[in-house]
């Protein structure tokens, strides 16, 4: 009798087995996943490769059914559910075919009760194992993860949701971008709905506002799977120092912002630009306060409103316990991967504990010396406050 | 010997110059007018994209005659179906913008500005937040008026009936208000160009 191969051994050789998993993602219907896909599995096709469409749903889109012309359709299967006869695809016949590529479109949907799978993702990691190349489409709001944020976004919730890990297990992730502008003006056309159901839809959920947000989204999702990847494939060659910026490389990437605050209210204005500035580079914050002594009822109170202002805008806040802010703060820079420290104007200090000391921003510039430090101006010390003098905004 | 004696003297003596100097520059630098916590508190709730420039004008007033803190709450409503703690990144966006230019106000009056953000399922369910977390002695708002964000009779009755303190409600009708920035600057770019006739109803 012959040994078993290995656990490890197996799942190489189905890994070598699989097919490739290309996914077209957009940030809503209408951007042109389904017509890029088709027309790359036309270029595939053109090449000389055997390709079939799984499934399509071309919602009627004249362009999109032109571009499906020539390609062999895998026909779909009918399933009878409470009185009802719908269309699904025919998962048994697509790998009785096996074709070497089969584009299947709509990965988030949910089959029909009875099939093999539940959701259509599952049927296309069958198809997968079984040697055949894949191309798919999805919209950035199906994504398990995003689905608070758009919904926050957006105000709309999608039900039918896909793992992350779907996007992260594709080789090639595509993203289809359109401006919102563009895609209203698709929208106006009449290329991506029939004409009635194009006002419910420019007053509901295609404005620009919500498909800007939802761009925003689509792109940061594709740049950090793009990110993901380097860092899990890139290989570490060369000198040390080619190792050393290598290395440091996907870090820096992940921007990770760090906000010196004290339990009062002129706190708030750093808080605000330090949440700004999150916003810009897509980074997390952390809001910081060594505390040198038990809090007083005021700083309590304080305290209290920063933790809730930390909560909406979903920031950290941290408070440790030290007299000495700078070694601190530099303790839990480096623990928590900060790239970029933000603070208020430090208060004036008397000759001798400036001759003793140096003054923080100058303490902390040297105990971190990769980290960017951003002094916040005080607003209240230019404007010669108290005179009730009023100025225009 | 007595040269060294001198010479250290001399050294004593600037430095003790130089520390006095420095010592008098910090005092001159140190801030003597920045608008300190008042005790008495003014409740400034608002809601939506844009905020009442004489309800907020108003507001002010009040609290440079009582010496008093603003304190401007921005209400967020939080749907149904998300979780009450969840973040709201597009909500505070335009708080954030909307308190940096109240605060910007209230400096210019030497006014000491403590603001929050105050999450609820509705505008009341936030207020109603916002009367637990918060000490305050007074309540500033303004109106609805056509046009424009503030609180409907109906919201005026509730707060007679859930808030203590003095309530000062403010008729804001043909308006200014105060923006975020984004917001004023796409109503720019869709203005009407100059030299055409706009209609104004």
């Amino acid at each position: 009798m012959e040994p078993r191969p290995s656990t490890d051994a197996e799942s190489e050789r189905a890994e070598e087995h699989r097919g490739r998993y290309k996914i077209f993602l957009g940030m809503a219907a209408g951007v042109g996943k389904t017509y890029r896909m088709l027309q790359e599995g036309q270029a595939e096709a053109e090449a000389g490769r055997d390709v079939v469409i799984g499934y399509l749903e071309p919602h009627g889109r004249a362009e999109t059914i032109l571009q499906s012309e020539g390609l062999e359709v895998v026909p779909r299967r009918r399933v009878h559910y409470r009185e009802t006869e719908l269309e699904e695809m025919d998962l048994p016949a697509i790998l009785r075919r096996a074709p070497e590529l089969c584009l299947i479109d709509e990965l988030a949907h949910t089959n029909a009760p009875g099939l093999e799978h539940t959701k259509r993702y599952e049927d296309i990691e069958d198809v997968l194992a079984a040697g055949i190349d894949v191309f798919s489409t999805v919209n950035v709001q199906h994504l398990e993860s995003l689905n608070d944020q758009v919904a926050e976004v957006t105000g709309t919730r999608v039900r039918e949701t896909v793992p992350d890990a779907m996007i992260g297990s594709a080789d090639d992730v595509v993203l289809i971008d359109l401006t919102p502008e563009s895609l209203i003006e698709r929208l106006r056309a009449g290329k991506v709905y029939p004409n009635e159901r194009v006002q419910a839809a420019l007053n509901n959920f295609f404005t620009v506002e919500n498909l800007a947000a939802l761009r925003e989204v689509s792109l940061r999702q594709v740049a950090e799977e793009v990110e993901h990847k380097r860092a899990i494939t890139e290989p570490v060659l060369g000198s040390r120092e080619e190792r050393l910026l290598d290395t440091a490389a996907p870090q820096a990437i992940h921007d990770r912002l760090l906000a010196l605050i004290t339990p009062t209210p002129k706190s708030q204005r750093v808080v605000r630009r330090a949440w700004r500035s999150a916003q810009r580079l897509g980074g997390e914050l952390d809001l910081l306060w060594v505390a040198n002594s038990e809090p007083t009822k005021d700083e309590r109170e304080q305290l209290d409103a920063l933790r809730r202002l930390a909560s909406v805008l979903g920031a950290h806040l941290l408070i440790e316990h030290g007299d000495d802010i700078a070694a601190t703060a530099a303790r839990v820079a480096q623990e928590r991967g900060t790239t970029y420290i933000l603070m208020g104007r430090p208060k004036p200090r008397p000759a001798i504990r400036r001759l003793l000391q140096p003054a923080l921003p100058f303490r902390l510039l040297s105990l971190l010396p990769g980290v960017d430090l951003r002094i916040v101006a005080d607003r209240t010390l230019l404007s010669g406050g108290g005179n009730g003098k009023r100025e225009e905004l | 010997m007595t040269a060294v004696l001198l010479v250290l003297v001399v050294l004593l003596a600037v430095a003790v110059v130089w520390l006095a100097a420095m010592h008098l520059q910090y005092r001159r630098r140190r801030p003597s007018r920045l608008p300190t916590a008042g005790a008495k508190r003014i409740l400034f709730p608002f809601m939506g994209n844009a905020l009442s420039q004489r309800a907020l004008d108003a507001a002010l007033r009040l609290a440079k005659a009582e010496d008093a803190t603003l304190v401007p709450v921005f209400l967020a409503r939080v749907s149904w179906h998300l979780p009450i703690d969840t973040p709201l990144p597009r909500q505070s966006s335009i708080a954030l913008s909307l308190q940096e230019a109240i605060e910007q106000r209230a400096t210019a009056w030497g006014i000491p500005v403590d603001a929050r953000i105050e999450r609820g399922r509705t505008y009341r369910h936030a207020l109603r937040q916002t009367f637990e977390h918060e000490r305050y002695d007074r309540i500033v708002l303004a109106a609805a008026a056509p046009g424009s964000n503030g609180f409907d009779a109906g919201d005026v009755a509730w707060l007679l009936d859930n808030a203590s303190g003095e309530i000062v409600v403010l008729r804001t009708a043909h308006d200014k208000t105060i923006e975020p920035p984004a917001r004023r600057a796409r109503r720019r770019r869709h203005a009407v160009p100059a030299g055409t006739i706009a209609h104004v109803s």
